[in-house]
């Protein structure tokens, strides 16, 4: 079928922009010539797609169009700029493949985006960018500072990168596990964006979760003996196994509702070998310990019968390892099952996490089950205002009407 | 090849033996730090590098009035200075870190690692 519309080239356009930008950044040596480029090749697009349909091959179409954009750019600019000069020393005029030496171009970009001198804040933000290809205004809103904030972040970091030499390239062997922690973590982070996307647009974002695991798949190839590389991609293939079955008629189906019928049952085998593997390596680390909970809940075959000690155990591990509010929550989440909502309640409450969507959630949950409807509601309230996702938010409206 | 400057953090007030503590750590620091000059030179990084005597010796020049303003000590009141540097020449950012590092253990301080906008 063929696409056409603006929203059909955007949409084409996002899904392309990670591969664009690092081929780019290869070709030329520079994120700014490689991101105006590429800006540069969707006004192109924007013009020309709506009229002729999206081309066959649009992530080639885009490559080659930014590339020539660049080009003309950098002679037009090479007079005066002895930088610019220099970035066409980096011509190469290798073509766009969606597989093959087009693949590192990502990996590269990721571990430059990664690099442990940028802020992790700025890592996130910048691999969210130029790899997921959000614009600023998404990534300022996913993180809660406003979009100005966000806009210096990216900016700084990026002249930074220029001018210090954060190089572009995948770390030598000795270095890789060092640069690991920081590439794992925002992997994770663009993958929960792409799960529980914000705005107003689809409540779930299949082509970030989808990227995150190609690049953690990726990362796995390159160091298959490392436990916390196996321990994301199962966390990551176990969540992702349920996806089809956390949205239903625009509403967020909890996983206590969810028709377990229709997870991926592919993705939970890989995602259960992994953790298996994991254990047999027994160097327990945050990820492999999430895969693990998240094992438990895919090995039940319904919510009854889920083994909620065994996941209350491996918060306590988890809790050992990272004794933050946020895991704190998740385990009230399983007490409550093991323990009952009260003991619960008093868990969460004890939280400072009163800005965090899913802790109102959370509580509006306990409060509806122990029958304190006038304060459920109130929850709901503050939950629906914090939500940025519009599935959890339809869901939780239902759920508030509910109330009598 | 990119310039940077690694810049060695240390206290603004020295003793008898630096900031080092001891005799015996300062000497040792003195014999770290020239094998790490040493490294430097043989493997075709080192541009210039030196220590620099206490911050106390220090004047700050303003020279964008009318006439020139001379201002005892360095430029901010801090408990650190710079208290030494290096400028190396380096192919990337990763491979300056490295050296920073091995420059930090060998002298015993924090390194702050600045690229160059260019040399004059």
């Amino acid at each position: 079928m063929m696409q056409r519309g603006t929203a059909a080239v955007e949409r084409v356009f996002r899904e392309e922009y990670g591969r664009l930008i690092a081929s780019l950044v290869r070709r030329f040596g520079d994120i700014d010539i490689a991101e105006e480029a590429a800006g540069e090749a969707l006004v192109t697009a924007l013009e020309k797609w709506p009229e002729s349909g999206v081309p066959p091959n649009p992530g080639g179409w885009l490559t080659t169009t930014a590339g020539n954009r660049a080009i003309d750019r950098l002679r037009r600019e090479k007079q005066r700029d002895a930088k610019h000069q220099a970035a066409l020393m980096y011509h190469d005029d290798t073509p766009h493949e969606p597989t093959g030496p087009v693949e590192d171009d990502r990996l590269r970009l990721l571990f430059t985006c990664c690099h442990p001198a940028l802020a992790l804040e700025a890592r996130i933000a910048l691999t969210l960018r130029l790899l997921g290809g959000l614009t600023v205004a998404e990534i300022a809103q996913a993180f809660l500072v406003p979009e100005t904030t966000m806009a210096q972040r990216i900016t700084r970091a990026k002249k930074k990168i220029a001018a210090a030499k954060v190089p572009y390239r995948v770390p030598e062997a000795a270095d890789l596990p060092e640069r690991l922690g920081g590439v794992l973590a925002v992997l994770f982070l663009v993958f929960n964006e792409g799960y529980l996307a914000t705005g107003d647009g689809d409540p779930v974002r299949a082509e970030l979760t989808g990227e995150a695991i190609r690049l953690a798949r990726i990362l796995r190839d390159l160091l298959p003996e490392e436990p916390e590389v196996a321990g994301l991609l199962g966390l990551l293939v176990l969540t992702e196994a349920r996806r089809e079955a956390r949205v239903r008629n625009g509403q967020l189906v909890p996983l206590g509702e969810q028709d377990r019928a229709g997870w991926d049952q592919g993705l939970i085998t890989e995602g259960h070998d992994l953790v298996r593997e994991c254990l047999a390596i027994n160097r327990p680390g945050r990820y492999q310990i999430l895969a693990a909970i998240n094992a438990v809940h895919t090995d039940a075959a319904s919510a009854s019968d889920t083994d909620w000690s065994q996941v209350v155990t491996l918060y306590d591990q988890l809790t050992r390892l990272d004794p933050s509010p946020i895991v704190a929550l998740n385990r009230a989440v399983a007490v409550a099952e093991l323990d009952g909502p009260e003991v619960a309640l008093a868990l969460v409450d004890r939280l400072p996490l009163s800005g965090y969507h899913a802790w109102h959630v959370a509580r509006a949950d306990l409060l509806r089950r122990l029958g304190r409807t006038a304060e459920s509601k109130e929850s709901y309230d503050a939950a629906i205002a914090a939500t940025q996702n519009s599935a959890e938010r339809a869901y939780l409206s239902r759920k508030r009407g509910e109330l009598v | 090849m990119t310039h940077y400057l690694l810049a060695v953090h240390g206290p603004a007030e020295m003793d008898e033996f630096g900031n080092y503590g001891s005799k015996e750590e300062m000497e040792e620091a003195f014999a770290a730090t020239g094998v790490f000059n040493d490294k430097l030179q043989a493997e075709g990084y080192w541009v210039f590098g030196g220590g620099l005597q206490s911050a106390s010796t220090a004047t700050v020049v303003d020279g964008q009035g009318e006439k020139p303003v001379m201002t005892d000590g360095p430029y901010l009141e801090t408990k650190e200075v710079i208290g030494g540097f290096w400028v190396i020449e380096a192919p990337d950012l990763d491979v300056a870190l490295k050296l920073a590092a091995e420059g930090s253990k060998a002298c015993r301080g924090k390194v702050e690692v600045r690229p160059f906008e260019g040399l004059a």
